[in-house]
């Protein structure tokens, strides 16, 4: 009898959950058909160590979903308007992920950012289990687009990208300058991103030509940089190579600068201070003439201008990121109009055919090969005169490069 | 191997960044060894102090100047906070105080998070990018004013304890509680003069810390590590245990850091931690058990 009963209610349980699972699966797209409007996930770390580039993030998709309601919506679907879900992620992959379960349950069609490469890792593959579409703004690692998910997308360059045009336009350079660069110290923060990316130039600077006479790692976050300064000076490179975030490399600019420590120049690759604003207006001193090799927005395009000057006057800074996330939301949009719905399927089928132009980044034309958008590129910005310049590739520079820098 | 002036170089940084662990980690110690309880939320008034020489700052005052407001400042906020939330909330109990100043460290910090997002902030005073000429080496002249400043801070914190009757009620109810209040020493009054003096060391060591580092929410936490490690090592309840910890643990730092790379910077305190607890469990200026 017992056993009997107790096969009942397993089974009644059993039926209960699959009408909560129909139910469940039912209702987003219910809720969708009679929509007033589309919903996107915005997803970026909001607070924690990464809120500063999170906020940015958050600000560029903000513009771009303004701009687009502002124009009359959507067209292909009536001119519905678009609505972000915003997500915090905490600035942690777990924290990103649980933002996406979120975000599925509110029935967006598709969700932009992440900024770290963690937390775009994590956070794509959770939207790959809904086949969500995923649209990384920055994170860098080349796993991001190496696994075969095919939810996700990225617009910008990833690190391989970045780092083989950050040394052919370092020759470039110093072709052009009469060679004075010989030796090479390169400073790197000792996580994922740093660590990668020396491994990386410890072996393609020497066949170029360069030495590599020292590579400091440094823990994020650091207090001191005395150390490493100390070791930078004794070595004496003609030039240094910082690849670290924000607060490291302020700390170690302003400590090089108090030590007089005067390389032929610093060339940056991927630096999370290197072109920024903030650290050009906090220590003009310690930024002149930094270059570096980053994601930057199109200095010629007139939609770039204006949004910067509208950024400017609300007294906040025209990071990357709210060029790419501005960027990266016009990719959607355009996407959902030639899909002419919000099916993940078509959303997904339509980015992969994408050959989007109506960005703000110097980007050659868009094409994505396994996710990767094979027409991004980086610059090569330089702080000249107490503002950001582009000096490379030619075709989007704005300034000529000051190199190498006079002592 | 580095040559010779490098290795002075290096052992002098970790001298000026010494000092400052020490009078974090006098202020630390000085709360264990009267109230009996570990400060937990050491850090947060740290932080909380960082913020408010920060807005000083952008109001126009210099830290080494708003350093005499906001030391008496947070002589009050320490006081006030130990005679009306920590004292009356733990009930007597030890355990209980530790659990207050965990909840109160939370609440600062969150506070703070609310209030002023995880931005890093800097500032820049005119004397920041200074550096006092030692032929072979230049100093950052924010820590060598930051190593005056703590040594100053310590020999006043000396003299108060020694030669005043606050310090010398101070000394008795660290001594014995019971005792104290039999001879008329008003222990809750002293308990938060205590805390106090903590929380005003504290703001001290942040005006002079703010110069060449930054400040955000959670900022205090990488100091007050390091701080439970030098009292440990001097001996907890030691003030001059805690001088002369911070400026060898700082020295550790800085040489491990540039032996075993600055990843490992911090391999050195912890392993003289693990040492002090295994071998001299007391620590070198400790009260034999």
């Amino acid at each position: 009898m017992t056993k009997h009963r107790t096969g009942i209610s397993r089974r009644g349980a059993l039926q209960a959950g699959v009408g909560l699972a129909t139910g469940a699966f039912a209702l987003p797209g219910l809720a969708r058909a009679q929509a007033t409007s589309i919903k996107i996930g915005i997803l970026q770390p909001l607070t924690g160590a990464l809120a500063f580039d999170g906020q940015a993030g958050q600000l560029g998709a903000e513009f771009a979903i303004k701009a687009v309601n502002a124009a009359g919506g959507v067209k292909a679907l009536g001119g519905v308007n678009l609505e972000a879900v915003k997500g915090d992620a905490l600035s942690t992959p777990e924290g990103g992920v649980s933002e996406v379960e979120r975000m599925q349950a509110e029935g967006v069609c598709a969700i932009v950012g992440g900024f770290a490469s963690p937390i775009c890792l994590a956070a794509s593959q959770a939207a790959s289990r809904y086949d969500l579409p995923y649209i990384v703004d920055v994170g860098v690692n080349d796993q991001i687009v190496n696994r075969g998910l095919k939810n996700t997308f990225r617009f910008g360059p990833g690190s391989s990208i970045v780092s083989a045009q950050a040394l052919d336009n370092l020759v470039k350079l110093n072709d052009a300058a009469g060679k004075p660069i010989k030796t090479i110290a390169l400073v790197h923060e000792d996580g994922l991103f740093g660590s990668g990316l020396a491994k990386l130039l410890e072996t393609e600077l020497p066949k170029r030509g360069f030495e590599v006479i020292e590579s400091i790692a440094h823990p994020t976050p650091s207090r001191d940089m005395s150390n490493v300064a100390l070791q930078i000076k004794a070595k004496n490179p003609d030039l240094v190579i910082p690849s670290s975030y924000y607060g490291e490399f302020v700390l170690l600019a302003r400590t090089m600068q108090q030590q007089r420590i005067k390389p032929k120049g610093i060339f940056a690759i991927l630096n999370g201070a290197a072109s920024n604003y903030r650290f050009v207006k906090e220590f003009p001193e310690a930024a002149e003439n930094v270059i570096d090799t980053n994601h930057w927005y199109d200095p010629r395009n007139e939609t770039a201008i204006a949004l910067k000057k509208e950024v400017d006057g609300m007294g906040k800074f025209f990071t990357y990121n709210v060029a790419l996330n501005y960027s990266a939301v016009l990719l959607l949009v355009d996407a959902i109009e030639r899909a002419g719905s919000v099916d993940r399927a078509k959303i997904t089928a339509a980015l992969e055919t994408s050959t989007f132009s109506k960005h703000i980044m110097p980007y050659g034309p868009t094409k994505f090969v396994n996710g990767q958008n094979t027409g991004a590129a980086p610059v090569n910005t330089q702080v000249q005169g107490g503002d950001i310049k582009v000096v490379f590739p030619d075709a989007f520079a704005n300034a000529k490069p000051i190199f190498p820098v006079p002592a | 191997m580095f040559a010779p002036e490098i290795v002075i170089a290096a052992v002098i940084n970790g001298l000026l960044t010494g000092a400052v662990y020490a009078l974090v980690s006098v202020a630390l110690t000085l709360v264990y060894g009267v109230l009996h309880i570990i400060n937990f939320a050491h850090g947060a008034i740290l932080t909380a102090a960082m913020f408010a020489a920060f807005f000083a700052e952008q109001a126009g005052v210099d830290p080494l100047i708003a350093v005499f407001g906001l030391a008496p400042l947070f002589f009050v906020l320490g006081y006030g906070a130990q005679r009306y939330i920590i004292g009356p909330a733990s009930h007597g109990e030890d355990s209980n105080t530790l659990l207050v100043t965990l909840g109160l460290s939370i609440l600062i910090e969150n506070a703070l998070l609310a209030a002023f997002g995880s931005d890093t902030r800097t500032i820049d005073v005119p004397y920041g990018f200074s550096t006092v000429d030692l032929g072979f080496v230049f100093l950052p002249a924010p820590r060598v004013i930051a190593f005056a400043v703590t040594c100053v801070t310590a020999t006043l914190l000396w003299a108060l304890l020694k030669k005043t009757d606050t310090g010398k009620a101070i000394r008795a109810v660290a001594k014995e509680k019971l005792g104290a209040a039999l001879v008329g020493i008003d222990v809750a009054h002293v308990y938060a003069v205590t805390f106090g003096l903590g929380a005003a060391c504290l703001a001290i060591a942040a005006c002079v810390l703010l110069p060449s580092y930054y400040v955000q929410p959670r900022v205090g936490d990488a100091y007050v590590f390091v701080a439970f490690t030098v009292v440990v090592l001097g001996g907890m309840g030691s003030a001059p245990g805690a001088m002369i910890g911070g400026l060898f643990i700082g020295v550790v730092e800085s040489l491990s850091g540039l032996y075993f790379g600055e990843s490992l910077g911090q391999l050195g305190i912890f392993v003289i931690f693990i040492l002090a607890l295994l071998v001299r469990p007391t620590g070198l200026f400790g009260a034999r058990a």
